[in-house]
């Protein structure tokens, strides 16, 4: 029964090496702070590469923009906000202490996640029927030329592409909180692993905020 | 009390009706013709609502300094990337040299 005893004069989600809970949470939310820094530089080398390819084909890169749905990436940037939001009043409930509202906010993000997703595969199947995938099948009849329009949408694949595997990465780990939540994991003390899972989750919705001016809306207006 | 701020349910969803109203700025920015700045323009905007995102969403404005300056320190590095970066592919050719 030592183990009773260790742990009865503090919370039993607190581990012993950390001082308090308040230390306890500072260090996940620094520790993932600094995984998310890696995964801003991971991002930072495409943004690099597009940085450099939109400066050599300013034109190449509008018109290929210009084939791209405004509304379908419109959409998807408000559905992806829609799921920060839930995602951020996940956390809220679990300050409230309520598993229940916990587990509805949870599994609202993950239903706007996977709408996302939905999108995006509509748009990525568009592409693919209209030769638009880098590659021998790449198929480009404007004024451009196909060579440096085929550049701009290996960026658009790469960049959605990567991005969409952090949402598909989101989504487990949403289902991994959503058990959790409804095991009784959670307390209004401790549900650390949301809050990081939804730092997660904000930060990916912060990549596509950048990725959908970049990519969708240059040029537009002739 | 170790987890989050608590922050307000008004906060956030103000954030979210900012996020989506820039979102509409974006789109109707696009479509004007501000010549050369309409990619700043898109830029700005989207920084914005970055920051929004990481202040309230991502609770950084009520995290410690140390978690303050982690988060900073990734975009910091970020922008180091992209001055250097461009600092030599735009300045190719800038100067003449033998042989080319």
């Amino acid at each position: 029964m030592a183990d009773a005893r260790a742990h009865g004069d503090h919370h039993p989600a607190l581990q012993h090496h950390f001082e308090d809970l308040e230390q306890q949470f500072e260090a996940s939310g620094l520790g993932m702070w600094v995984f998310l820094v890696t995964e801003v530089m991971f991002f930072g080398g495409l943004f690099m590469a597009y940085i450099v390819y939109r400066t050599w084909y300013p034109e190449a890169f509008a018109e290929g923009s210009r084939h791209l749905d405004v509304t379908l990436g419109g959409t998807n940037t408000a559905v992806l906000i829609a799921s920060s939001l839930t995602m951020a009043m996940a956390v809220w409930a679990g300050q409230q202490g309520s598993r229940k509202w916990q587990v509805i906010y949870l599994a609202l993000t993950l239903l706007f996640g996977l709408g996302f997703l939905g999108i995006k595969a509509v748009e990525y199947a568009e592409k693919f029927r209209d030769h638009l995938v880098p590659g021998p099948g790449f198929e480009w009849h404007g004024a451009a030329n196909p060579a440096n329009v085929q550049m701009f949408y290996s960026l658009y694949f790469a960049m959605t592409g990567l991005h969409a595997l952090h949402m598909i990465v989101g989504a487990g780990l949403i289902i991994v909180l959503m058990v959790m939540a409804a095991k009784g994991r959670f307390t209004r003390e401790w549900s650390t692993p949301v809050e990081v899972g939804g730092l997660y989750w904000h930060f990916v919705d912060i990549v596509w905020i950048f990725l959908f001016p970049l990519l969708y809306l240059i040029e537009r207006h002739y | 009390m170790g987890g989050p701020h608590l922050v307000p349910v008004r906060v956030y969803v103000a954030v979210f009706v900012a996020l989506l109203v820039l979102t509409a700025v974006t789109i109707w920015v696009a479509f004007q013709d501000f010549g050369s700045w309409n990619a700043p323009m898109a830029m700005g905007i989207a920084v914005v609502k970055g920051t929004l995102v990481v202040l309230f969403f991502m609770h950084v404005r009520y995290a410690s300094r140390l978690t303050q300056v982690t988060a900073a320190a990734g975009f910091l590095w970020l922008l180091i990337l992209f001055a250097f970066g461009m600092s030599d592919y735009l300045s190719r050719g800038w100067l003449p040299f033998p042989g080319k």
